[in-house]
């Protein structure tokens, strides 16, 4: 069985596990600050880590892409705009561990050679800008961060930005333009921001949770972290449960984990209750049910399974749930959040929130299965940006897995499911 | 109208104090809109000219940038802002049945203000505590855990001025404008309130200490779980 290896939460039940008494010394910067920067970057791709903000990129090679002595700023950008629906890892991880997130931020700075970092954080959680801010001017205080850090002639900014309530900006050019100061519209790739990010100078853009693991590769080296995990997705992650399960919450594990063992450690499905659907990485992700309670929970095997691994937010919803809400929902979102630069996106998904609404409510025909499909084939792929494929996830998988719940809406003129049922306090 | 000479000198201090974080200026731009919310507790006319002269912009540039963002608000809001999680995961756990019976109870719909001028309610999407549904956010506090009871209860003590405390959060609510405050970047010092991780967040945590459970160590690796 596969047991869970606390890193990045290891220290959160400390009372002050988000300041430097309760985190450390930065031992790890300490060390890469003392190394060629090249070895650094190269330490991270032998390290296997990709991505942790949904789409797995490997990390090093990202780093890798910075053109050197091309005599332009530098720039680290950590994309902590975490609004992926069911997703609530970073935000935990910075309320509880920011200074993991900024020595990761010195250790990836120092490696691409930036000497100005930025850390984007959405708006709508004060507590955790709190923290993170003081985080930060501790780090300053020490001269963890500001002119010759530990006395290697290093010299690296880092300014905390709050966004104003936008989930386009977790996508890496629209959080550009909203850096700049702009509306908050992704960018046409290439040039990629590796080449022309911030102010066109090269550019990373790492999530929270790739940033603040760096310093554990660094610390224990790469052959530690890919000693955990599966050949290709190495090393570990945080997983986080919510929903119809006994005891929902994160759960740091290595890649490859299932859901199945993690409902064991989680207490399973509420009791009396069981499973029905799950998103394996947020609600981009197409929807699995019971039948993948025992995929790895990796890149290649979500993927061979139809979904993706995504951002690891395990939205669980028991017999109790009407998957036609749940989508309905989840649509109304992406029109929401759409941010109009493009037609594919903006009038598809306001046309899905319509056609759904009338299928929740019973009042749809099977056609407008047929129309909601042909919608979303048309998005999929012809959109600007990865937020109008992500509306059809939902669509494409729950009419694949249960249409004939749909079916049953229309049968019955209306929803067949109380949805007290469901509500945390209706089952008791 | 626009601002007194004396908030017009401490907006600008606290302007060009944001404008210096940057390589470029206009990157102050959305600090710079809390800024102006942290004052008149939305987004004013005066507001927006203020940014754009602060950034050499035009007026037309600094709306189209605020009409963007869900946080800016466009017309005078409650003292409190009082938002629901209706986002799938939240709704399905009962924040569908919390909105219901709130806004029945506070006679306010969405993005209204009650006529005290306490609190406007507002339909959130997903906030990031999935684990803590449902959720609801005052002022952009963590409220977990909700019930439609609580939310009531919650409403009410926020009318009749008594204390409020966040689940994870500072020992003191602040007022939206307060809140608006730290976000343009000025801290209130209360970072060092509330607990570090609480309940779901410290599940796994806890089952991997109750098994000894722990990361491989360095230099000992195996392939861990690869059967």
């Amino acid at each position: 069985m596969t047991q869970l290896t606390p890193v990045l939460t290891s220290n959160w039940d400390l009372p002050d596990s988000f300041t430097l008494d309760g985190y450390g010394e930065y031992s790890a910067a300490r060390k890469a600050l003392g190394t060629d920067p090249d070895a650094i970057i190269q330490m991270v791709k032998d390290s296997g880590l990709r991505g942790r903000g949904g789409a797995g990129f490997p990390t090093g090679m990202k780093w890798g892409f910075i053109p050197q002595n091309d005599g332009k700023p530098h720039y680290l950008v950590v994309n902590a705009d975490e609004s992926e629906p069911g997703t609530c890892k970073d935000i935990p991880l910075m309320m509880a561990n920011p200074h993991s997130l900024i020595e990761g931020v010195i250790i990836t700075s120092y490696a691409i050679r930036a000497n100005h970092a930025f850390i984007y954080i959405r708006g709508e959680v004060l507590h955790v800008v709190r923290r993170v801010q003081a985080a930060v001017r501790e780090a300053y205080e020490k001269g963890y961060l500001g002119t010759d850090i530990f006395g290697s002639g290093y010299d690296l900014e880092l300014v905390v930005h709050s966004g104003a309530g936008a989930y386009i900006c977790g996508e890496e050019t629209a959080l550009l333009d909203s850096l700049e100061g702009y509306r908050g519209q992704p960018r046409l790739k290439p040039p990629f921001p590796a080449v022309a990010g911030l102010y066109a100078c090269p550019t990373v853009i790492n999530n929270v949770e790739s940033v603040a693991s760096v310093p554990s590769i660094v610390a224990n080296g790469a052959d530690w972290f890919a000693g955990m995990g599966t050949e290709k997705s190495k090393g570990f992650g945080i997983f986080s449960l919510s929903g119809h399960v006994t005891r929902p919450g994160q759960y740091e594990a290595p890649l490859g984990i299932t859901l199945r063992e993690l409902l064991d450690m989680a207490g399973g499905i509420r009791e009396g209750h069981e499973l029905k659907f799950w998103t394996p990485g947020g609600s981009s992700t197409p929807i699995f049910t019971a039948e993948h309670l025992d995929v790895p929970l990796d890149f290649e095997s979500v993927g061979a399974k139809g979904s993706m691994l995504g951002t690891r937010a395990l939205q669980i919803f028991d017999e109790t749930t009407c998957v036609v809400r749940a989508v309905l929902r989840w649509t109304e979102f992406y029109a929401h959040e759409s941010c109009g630069k493009c037609t594919p996106c903006r009038e598809g998904t306001y046309w899905l929130k319509q056609v759904l609404k009338r299928l929740e409510k019973g009042q749809g025909t099977e056609d407008d299965l047929v129309t909601i499909t042909d919608i979303a084939d048309n998005i999929l792929g012809r959109s600007f940006c990865a937020l109008g494929d992500g509306a059809t996830s939902p669509i494409h998988s729950s009419v694949k897995h249960f249409r004939d719940e749909y079916l049953k809406h229309f049968e019955i003129g209306g929803c067949p499911f109380d949805p007290a049922a469901s509500t945390v306090w209706g089952s008791k | 109208m626009s601002y007194s000479p004396e908030v017009r000198e401490r907006l600008e201090t606290d302007a060009k104090e944001i404008i210096g974080r940057y390589p470029k200026p206009r990157s102050a731009l959305l600090p710079l809109l809390h800024l102006v919310q942290s004052e008149d507790g939305y987004v004013s006319d005066d507001g927006q000219e203020f940014c754009a002269e602060m950034l050499g912009l035009s007026k037309a540039e600094v709306v189209g940038v605020a009409t963007f963002y869900t946080m800016y608000k466009r017309r005078p809001s409650g003292e409190y802002n009082v938002g629901v999680c209706i986002n799938s995961l939240c709704a399905i756990m009962g924040g569908d049945q919390i909105w219901a019976e709130l806004t029945e109870h506070a006679g306010v719909g969405h993005d209204e203000t009650t006529s005290d001028g306490k609190i406007t309610l507002e339909r959130l999407e997903c906030n990031a505590a999935c684990d803590f549904a449902p959720v609801m956010m005052v002022n952009w506090e963590f409220f977990d855990n909700q019930t439609p009871e609580s939310a009531k209860q919650l409403v009410d003590d926020l009318r009749e001025g008594r204390p409020v405390v966040p689940t994870r959060g500072p020992g003191r609510l602040c007022t939206f404008k307060e809140a608006s405050r730290v976000l343009a970047g000025f801290p209130d010092g209360q970072a060092g309130d509330g607990p570090s991780a609480a309940g779901p967040s410290l599940e796994g945590l806890k089952i991997a200490k109750a098994n000894g459970w722990e990361a491989p160590r360095p230099g000992a690796q195996e392939r861990g779980s690869e059967k």
